[in-house]
């Protein structure tokens, strides 16, 4: 192909050189994609949660639901910019970076993309609907268009993961002396990843939104700040955030099942495991060392990995010394983040339980402090945990980009100097983030005045 | 028009149709992102050259205009560029890769402009962050279609050498041209007068009605003034744009049509006729991408040693193009519906939430 062709004779460069490119076009895609992935969660989850106050406003008249539902609009508003611009930006910058990976995989995985553009669409439209259609719209197709914003969001994010997930499990081609032949854009986009990895991050968006959410309100709680306002808010948040939280590692087990099976060196990057063995056992913590291939201080239950990932304690669990080193990932990242992932994932499950229990048989728990204070620390863990599943997935996909077909360092831009674009995203992120957090905060603060109608404060506008 | 249809193909027909069809999409998805985008665009280039007394009045205007559809408007570039990489995937990553600093310059500029303009709508607070906004978003809505347009422009220019060995040549010299400066002038122009023209119909009294129609005649000046300069940089830099743009009836034919419809305008702007000034230069535009895209067809990019990248030859296989090519027709039945209620609800006059 022609691109190719270029990317060759520009590549005359020293190696050193392109070796710093690469890792800084690695850290950038990750970077981007972290910082979007917040706003894009944001975007699939809020809306359900603001139709859910919108309705209860519709249906009692309660003007708190109403104040509710456009205060946390208005966030919306703020952050689903911030996640749309981001989104512009990947979508270049897919190419920008890795301009022969997009060449063979554009045409394969674009199909989830296309779609996708389709919901965003939509997305825009009925956001633009919402936003400004107070007063305007019949009160339930108003309320419509903010279910379709949810729904829409929720769609992309599917199918843009089903785009990932085709990078972890290619499909709908023939890989043939290096062509890529009778291509089906449909079968790759129902590749064998898409379904636990769609449903896996359906289920994180619930748990990292409703707990960051639900964590602000209470933290206002604790403040004696428009209690009633903020109460109303919580228990939206925190009920949805706790249902998440224990659907998430029966999903986990199905995802990790489902990586045993297409991609081993994954899994045993994960696990840290070296050996092949039946009887595998699962570990906790530890610093693995890819060098003695071995594991320090760790506990290990044994049985337990064989039977997570093939439901059978005595199946043996192909371990890294059986694939040969140049496929390993970066084995103490992807160890270090899925460990993360799972703590957190636990934590928040025993922290689901103790609210369920406070909902259903200690009822004086609800007006405690301490259940308060739990949710404000669990604050930012789901969207911890979140970022860490995806280093789990990405990095534990390296050295490939697609999947057994396509090295990450062949995929890579020949223009040199990306370093200099990794320096500048980063500052252009970190700034950003710090302006939407500084907007929230003024946000919150002005609550009692814009939104609360029981605030002696207020001012109907 | 021969041109058009020559590559219809008896024996794969429906695959070459369906191919038709991803090449109108992304045309018009880059038609209407010019008009759309570049009117959103417009609001903040008019912001900041309009004299400081008017400032304010242009400002509230233009948000009651372009609030509830600014998102919107920018999902046009996204379709393009999905449909560039799903479709036609050496195009996207040549453009990638030798444009990858005017694109920089332009995503940055996306960047701000998208969230400067709703962080100075939603801060709850108002106090002097609002100018840091302001200058943030009016700043960085001048720069974005300047590099779209140098963008646009090193696509045609043939200054894309693929055979470069050293940065310089193949990353910079790849776009920076007095032809790309000159495009990039004519497009932002461009875009301040779609804004200022579509602004005439959201506008409260007489007194705003009198200041945007004054500011459209401006934008039209600076429009012709730097469509001369384009013309001037082409023959300086010995490319033959008279000869693309007039060699051909239908070049000919929609330059001719825009200046019948510019002479219109400026009849509309005396009627203050809003809805018929803001068609007509919706119009005009289109005529000028019309023209300037026609010549070349089907090829896309034009590089330096003569050869080039066609939406024909360059297309991905034929089976993605058929699949982008229904996506695309069903995701307009459920689109284009709602986005005209969406324009039709908001362009009445109402009060600002
Ligand atoms: C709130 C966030 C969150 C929480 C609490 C968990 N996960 Fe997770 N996990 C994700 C958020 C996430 C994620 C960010 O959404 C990932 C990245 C890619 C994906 O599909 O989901 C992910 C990936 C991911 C993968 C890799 C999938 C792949 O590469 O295809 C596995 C095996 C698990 N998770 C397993 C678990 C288990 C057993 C959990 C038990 C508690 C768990 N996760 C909790
Ligand atoms: C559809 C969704 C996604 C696509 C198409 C995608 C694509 C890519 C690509 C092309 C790379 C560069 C090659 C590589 O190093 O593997 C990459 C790297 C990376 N991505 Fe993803 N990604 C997606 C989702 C995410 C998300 C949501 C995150 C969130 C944090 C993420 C985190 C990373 C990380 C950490 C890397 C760097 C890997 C390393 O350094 O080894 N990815 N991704
Ligand atoms: C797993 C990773 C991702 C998820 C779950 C996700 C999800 C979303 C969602 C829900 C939105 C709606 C906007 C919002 O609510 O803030 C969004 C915006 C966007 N995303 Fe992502 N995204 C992911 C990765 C990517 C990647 C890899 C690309 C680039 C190809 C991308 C391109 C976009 C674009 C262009 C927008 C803007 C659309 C708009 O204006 O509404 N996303 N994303």
């Amino acid at each position: 192909m022609f691109a190719k062709l270029v990317t060759l004779s520009i590549f005359k460069q020293p190696t050193v050189y392109i070796m710093d490119d690469f890792i800084a076009a690695r850290s950038q895609m990750a970077v981007s994609l972290g910082f979007h992935i917040i706003f894009a969660c944001v975007g699939m989850v809020m809306p359900f949660f603001m139709a859910i106050s919108h309705f209860i406003y519709l249906k009692t008249g309660n003007a708190i639901y109403k104040g509710l539902t456009k205060a946390w609009s208005k966030g919306v508003a703020i952050l689903f910019a911030t996640g749309a611009v981001s989104g512009t930006m990947l979508s270049f910058e897919l190419g920008l970076l890795w301009p022969t990976f997009m060449e063979h995989a554009g045409p394969i995985f674009g199909m989830p993309f296309s779609l996708e553009g389709t919901a965003f669409f939509i997305e825009a439209i009925a956001l633009g609907f919402f936003l400004y259609g107070w007063d305007r719209l019949k009160p339930w197709f108003h309320w419509v268009t903010g279910l379709i914003v949810g729904l829409s969001g929720l769609a992309s994010g599917i199918l843009v993961v089903a785009a990932n997930a085709w990078m972890n499990s290619p499909a709908g081609f023939d890989f043939v002396d290096g062509q890529y032949l009778n291509v089906d854009p449909i079968q790759a986009m129902f590749n064998d990843a898409w379904f636990s990895q769609a449903l896996h991050m359906t289920i994180a968006a619930f748990v990292a939104t409703g707990f960051a959410v639900s964590g602000i309100h209470a933290l206002m709680i604790l403040k004696q700040r428009n209690v009633i306002f903020h109460t109303t808010a919580f228990r939206i948040t925190a009920l949805s955030a706790c249902v998440a939280a224990l659907l998430q590692p029966v999903s986990g087990d199905i995802s990790a099942k489902d990586v045993a099976q297409r991609q081993p060196a994954k899994l045993a990057a994960m696990e840290a495991h070296f050996e092949t063995e039946a009887n595998a056992s699962f570990v906790i913590g530890g610093i693995p060392d890819e060098d003695k291939k071995t594991v320090k201080h760790a506990i290990k239950i044994p049985g337990l990995l064989s039977f997570l990932a093939h439901g059978d304690p005595e199946k043996p669990v192909t371990g890294l010394n059986d694939i040969p080193k140049e496929h390993w990932p970066p084995v103490a990242i992807t160890h270090y983040a899925f460990q993360l992932m799972i703590g957190l994932g636990m934590l928040l499950v025993v922290l689901a339980l103790i609210y369920f229990a406070a909902l259903f048989t200690r009822k004086k728990w609800l007006d405690s402090k301490w259940l308060l204070r739990l949710f404000v620390i669990a604050t930012p863990m789901g969207y911890i945990a979140l970022e860490a599943g995806w280093v789990v997935t990405e990095v534990g996909r390296q050295p490939w980009i697609i999947y057994g077909i396509m090295r990450t360092a062949d995929a890579v831009t020949p223009m040199p100097g990306i370093v200099y674009s990794f320096y500048l995203f980063t500052a252009v992120f970190i700034s950003l983030s710090a302006i939407v957090v500084f907007l929230l905060y003024r946000q919150m603060t002005m609550v009692g005045r814009l939104y609360d109608t029981t605030d002696p404060a207020y001012q109907s506008n | 028009m021969t041109r058009l249809i020559r590559l219809i193909n008896p024996i794969n027909r429906y695959s070459t149709i369906m191919l038709y069809v991803v090449i109108v999409f992304l045309w018009a998805s880059i038609c209407l992102y010019l008009l759309l985008g570049g009117a959103d665009f417009g609001a903040g280039i008019v912001e900041l050259l309009v004299r400081r007394k008017h400032k304010l009045r242009v400002r509230t205007i233009m948000s009651h205009a372009i609030g509830p559809i600014w998102e919107a408007n920018h999902m046009w570039l996204i379709i393009a560029i999905v449909i560039l990489f799903v479709g036609f995937p050496a195009i996207y990553t040549t453009m990638s890769i030798y444009m990858h600093i005017p694109l920089v310059a332009m995503l940055l500029g996306i960047m701000a402009r998208g969230t400067a303009f709703v962080f100075r709508s939603y801060d709850a607070v108002a106090d002097e962050w609002q100018r840091v906004y302001t200058s943030i978003y009016t700043w960085s809505s001048v720069i974005t279609p300047f590099f779209l347009g140098i963008i646009a422009a090193a696509t045609v220019a043939r200054t894309i050498d693929v055979e470069a060995n050293d940065f310089i040549a193949a990353y910079v010299n790849s776009w920076l041209s007095w032809f790309g400066v000159a495009i990039g002038v004519f497009t932002t122009s461009i875009c301040g007068y779609l804004a200022a023209t579509y602004a005439i119909g959201a506008v409260e009294n007489e007194y705003d009605c009198t200041l945007m129609i004054h500011l459209a005649r401006r934008f039209i000046y600076l429009v012709v003034g730097s469509g001369a300069l384009v013309f001037l940089s082409a023959s300086l830099s010995d490319i033959p744009l008279i000869e693309w743009i007039f060699g051909d009836f239908i070049g000919r034919a929609a330059i001719f049509l825009a200046t019948v419809s510019l002479i219109l305008t400026f009849i509309a702007f005396k009627k203050r006729r809003a809805i018929a000034a803001r068609i007509l230069a919706g119009f005009q535009v289109t005529m000028i991408l019309l023209a300037a895209t026609y010549q070349h067809y089907p090829e896309l990019v034009l590089f330096k040693n003569g050869g080039g990248l066609s939406l024909i030859e360059h297309a991905g296989n034929a089976k993605t193009v058929t699949s982008l090519a229904w996506a695309l027709l069903l995701g307009s039945v459920f689109i284009l519906p709602f986005l005209f209620h969406l324009m039709r609800v908001f362009s009445k006059r109402s009060p600002y939430p």
